[in-house]
């Protein structure tokens, strides 16, 4: 589904704080499957899902998606694709705060033109499969960590992507809530979604909800 | 286009959401923004209010007016200049007037004395327009004397006052009886100040003023288009002024837009971060911070234009009256009536929304182009 | 110079625009000269980036200059009080030299900008942006143009001097009834009428043919200039005077005016729009051998056809209505 050859991304090219985050990448990664890459803080996993997320452009090598070349695409075309075919959960969450839940999971779709009545309809349900039916109308800064995180999650879903990214999913929720989440991983990868996840969270790579496990340090990809 | 719809209704939803959660903010620039177009409002709504009561007023005065000329000055016609005037082809009607300044030391302004060609006004009496009235308290049948020039005094009764809605023209005006005006200001019979002509047909008035002017090599024909064209000039040459000083706190008001926009608080960055990485595209977020333009620009022009409204329709003009007006000593104090003219509203608009759309843009392609995967490197 | 508001904001106006093309050029000249879409280097992203920005300034200075254009002849309209002869825009853009030509450029920038934010539009279409260089080499062509408009507009107004009564005698001697409305070109009804029809059948057929065939979009571009003129001939010889109901009053300004209701926007928006979409499809001909954009050139330009041939076809039923509803009887 993903394919990255010799994929190198450089922050501050060519001057003195020059800062080589990914180094030669070469990865495949298949669909329908629940993938975790770990590795120590530093160790480029985060860039890496930037660019498979289509959120930031190697500095060079090739990047494929689903066949398609898209390492060479503009800004423009990138946020198209992202808007389709990826959903995002963040570490932090990053919900907009002051938005109620409901209005937060609606965000995604609005550069889409989809009809309003059609995006609330969708929120509502996938507020309802999370368990949060009751919290719709809540403002996002009024919800526990693991409610603010099954609202990113639905957020994530909006627009009916094929691969769910998760960074670092597990940082700040505890155990129970960790469990909980990994449950609803599996879920995805069941009913056919591809789930790509950052972490260096022991519960999650050893979790039989993973499927494989990449190990990343200092911007390459080393064996198990 | 339904998708475009869609696309611009789910982006003015968040913008309302946003602006909302920003009051502080944003009502602060709405607040200046509002004052700008008030002030800017205020004054385009007065002068062309102004210009619009002057084309009244001179709607009735007559098309032609001939004053004569001696070393170039303006000074009386003689006895015997309407007989060499004779007929001329189109003129209706032709008579001498009577009329003068006085200077009243007591109030130190100026009278307009006018002796009315009609003549209803009894000897030693005086109708006064209402800046009279009020300044020197005088009412129906109330008696008052003028010192003239030579030095002796007149006593006069005010027979009757003026109706107040005339008052831009008639508010320092003394009307009487001809020859107390001739006793009053020393003019020997059968001189006049000047003589008015009334000519039917417009396209005749440019020819009977050359033929008066052949006539009478020392006269000056005035037309009535021309005393127009003169005090439109004059309030577009006021209100341009005003603008031109005002045209300092236009950049002021630019410059404290740029300022506010480039100012992004770093909860915004996150946002537009946060947008960005979910899958809009800058173009959307451009597109999200003009309609919040847009509607910023649209309340305080809403707002400030009406209150310039009723400033000057309804309080009078009371903050700029001495800067626009300036007519005569005695303020008139008059009702304008209500007019609002398009071009001037749309002039508004490049002085207000123009300059603030020029200073946001750049802050907002600025904002608009944070890196999409800013939120995962936070 | 008449010191009046909407001068200085027509100025303004034109000033601004200028300002913001002349400052945007050198990003413009660091596009054409390092653009590299292939490339992923920071650079690169800093350029695309900009085009953002280049947009939507063109955008800004398009609504400008529309928004200005009506201004121009409105304020031309408003000022005829000032000029001995002047009776409306015509004879005040006759004033000096300047006015006509200055309308002229304003018409001019208007077309372009339109062009070039339609060709920006297509190229935007393109993962490659095939046309980014051609686009921003005519960015640069756009500074001249833009610069003519501001200086025109600026020598006309500092020309304009009002006919005010001055203190040794009335201004009767100092400005003759010569100005008065230009010679505008009139016509005999009959020809200009099948001209004007004609001009204006081949634009909507040419257009109504892209639409449907997507074949000869250069003939679009080239009926819809010729349609433009002979509009403009059009109302001047025979439209305006069944509007004003008068068989010698020519103007084509006139018709803006409020005792005439408004009635001209209702010609010249379609028309203005028509003539920018027909324009267009000509413009974009030039790119639809472009491999990226071998779908988007003749989707778009078939739609602007599309456009085109429904802002004649309003334009043409607007003058014709107004023409029969009128009392005047030019042909028997």
């Amino acid at each position: 589904m993903i394919e990255l050859a010799d994929v190198r991304k450089v922050f501050n090219q060519g001057q003195h704080n020059e800062f080589r985050a990914l180094d030669g990448i070469n990865l495949s990664i298949e669909a329908n499957r629940v993938t975790a890459i770990c590795g120590p803080s530093g160790s480029g996993k985060t860039t890496l899902l930037t660019l498979i997320g289509c959120l930031a452009r190697p500095t060079s090598g090739r990047a494929r998606f689903k066949g398609e070349d898209i390492s060479g695409l503009p800004e423009r075309f990138l946020t198209q694709l992202r808007r389709r075919s990826f959903g995002f959960v963040f570490q932090q969450f990053n919900l907009i705060r002051g938005l109620s839940a409901e209005e937060n999971v609606m965000l995604p779709a609005a550069p889409c033109g989809r009809p309003q009545h059609e995006v609330r309809a969708k929120a509502a349900m996938l507020l309802d499969q999370l368990q949060l039916a009751h919290r719709r109308d809540a403002k996002v800064e009024w919800l526990s960590g693991g409610e603010q995180q099954r609202v990113a999650i639905a957020r994530a879903l909006i627009n009916d992507p094929e691969v769910l990214i998760a960074d670092e999913p597990t940082a700040n929720l505890d155990t129970t809530l960790a469990r909980e989440f990994l449950a609803i991983l599996d879920g995805f990868a069941s009913a056919g979604r591809t789930v790509i996840l950052s972490s260096h969270d022991p519960l999650v790579i050893q979790s039989a909800a993973v499927h494989r496990v990449i190990n990343m340090r200092d911007g390459r990809i080393v064996a198990a | 286009m339904r998708i475009w719809i869609e696309q611009q209704r789910a982006l003015i939803d968040f913008t309302l959401a946003s602006l909302a959660r920003r009051k502080a903010k944003n009502l602060g620039l709405l607040a200046v923004y509002t004052l700008l177009v008030f002030v800017l409002a205020s004054v385009t709504l007065f002068s062309h209010a102004l210009r619009h009561e002057a084309t009244r007023v001179l709607a009735d005065s007559p098309e032609l007016i001939l004053q004569r000329m001696v070393a170039g000055r303006h000074d009386l016609i003689p006895p015997g200049y309407l007989d060499k005037i004779g007929k001329i082809r189109g003129v209706q009607k032709m008579e001498g007037r009577l009329w003068g300044y006085y200077y009243d030391p007591v109030i130190k302004a100026n009278y307009t004395f006018m002796a009315p060609t009609a003549g209803d006004v009894e000897r030693g009496t005086i109708v006064i327009g209402s800046g009279l009235e009020r300044i020197r308290g005088l009412t129906q049948e109330t008696g008052i004397s003028f010192r003239a020039y030579s030095g002796k005094l007149y006593s006069f009764i005010v027979a009757d006052i003026l109706p107040h809605d005339s008052e831009l023209i008639s508010a320092d005006l003394v009307l009487m009886h001809a020859d107390d005006f001739r006793d009053f200001f020393g003019f020997p019979a059968g001189h006049y100040t000047d003589i008015t002509l009334s000519v039917a047909n417009p396209q005749e008035v440019r020819n009977v003023a050359a033929k008066l002017a052949a006539a009478l090599p020392d006269s000056r024909p005035i037309l009535r288009e021309e005393v127009l064209r003169t005090y439109a000039s004059i309030f577009d040459w006021r209100e341009g002024i005003v603008l031109a000083i005002l045209s300092g706190a236009i950049l002021a008001f630019a410059i404290l837009a740029w300022d506010k926009a480039a100012g992004l608080s770093a909860e915004e960055k996150r946002e537009i971060g946060i947008l960005k990485a979910i899958g809009w595209e800058t173009g959307d977020v451009i597109r999200m911070k003009l309609w919040e333009g847009v509607l910023i620009s649209l309340t305080a022009f809403l707002l400030g234009y009406l209150a310039a409204y009723l400033h000057v329709f309804y309080a009078g003009g009371i903050l700029f009256e001495p800067v626009l007006k300036g007519w005569s000593v005695l303020y008139p104090r008059f009702q304008l009536t209500p007019e609002i003219d398009g071009l001037a509203v749309v002039t508004l608009g490049f002085f207000t929304v123009i300059p603030y759309t020029a200073a946001v843009l750049v802050p907002i392609w600025r904002a608009a182009t944070t890196d999409p995967d800013a939120a995962m490197r936070s | 110079m008449i010191f009046q508001p909407t001068i200085i904001a027509l100025l303004l106006a034109a000033g601004l625009g200028l300002a913001m093309l002349l400052a945007a050029a050198p990003f413009a000249v660091q596009i054409i000269r390092h653009w590299n879409i292939r490339s992923g280097s920071e650079r690169q992203l800093q350029l695309e980036r900009r085009t953002y920005l280049f947009s939507t300034l063109l955008s800004f200075v398009l609504a400008i200059q529309g928004i200005a254009l009506l201004l121009f002849i409105f304020n031309a309209d408003r000022l005829a009080g000032h000029f001995v002869g002047a009776m409306c825009a015509a004879g005040v853009l006759n004033v000096n030299a300047y006015g006509y030509p200055a309308l002229i450029a304003q018409i001019a920038s208007f077309f372009l900008t339109a062009l070039w934010l339609v060709i920006n539009h297509v190229d935007t279409r393109a993962p490659d942006y095939p046309l980014v260089r051609i686009k921003y080499a005519l960015l640069l062509a756009l500074v001249p143009l833009l610069a003519a408009n501001f200086l025109l507009q600026l020598w006309y107004f500092l020309g304009l001097k009002a006919d005010v009564i001055t203190s040794c005698c009335g201004s009767l001697f100092s400005a003759g009834a010569q100005t008065l409305t230009g010679d505008l070109a009139a016509l005999p009804p009959q020809p200009a009428m099948i001209g004007f029809y004609a001009a204006l059948g081949a634009a909507l057929l040419m257009a109504t043919l892209h639409a449907a065939t997507r074949r000869g979009g250069y003939l679009v571009a080239l009926a819809s200039a010729a349609a433009f003129v002979a509009a403009i001939a059009g109302i001047i010889s025979f439209v305006s005077l069944y509007i004003y109901e008068h068989p010698h009053h020519h103007c084509p300004f006139c018709i803006l005016k409020p005792e005439y209701d408004y009635q001209g926007y209702l010609l010249y928006i379609p028309l203005f729009a028509a003539t920018a979409a027909g324009l267009a499809v000509g413009a974009l001909q030039a790119f639809r051998r472009v491999p990226s954009l071998a779908e988007v050139v003749p989707r778009t330009a078939a739609r602007l056809a599309g456009a085109a041939a429904v802002g004649y076809l309003i334009f043409a039923a607007v003058a014709t209505a107004m023409i029969l509803r009128s009392n005047l009887i030019l042909i028997g």
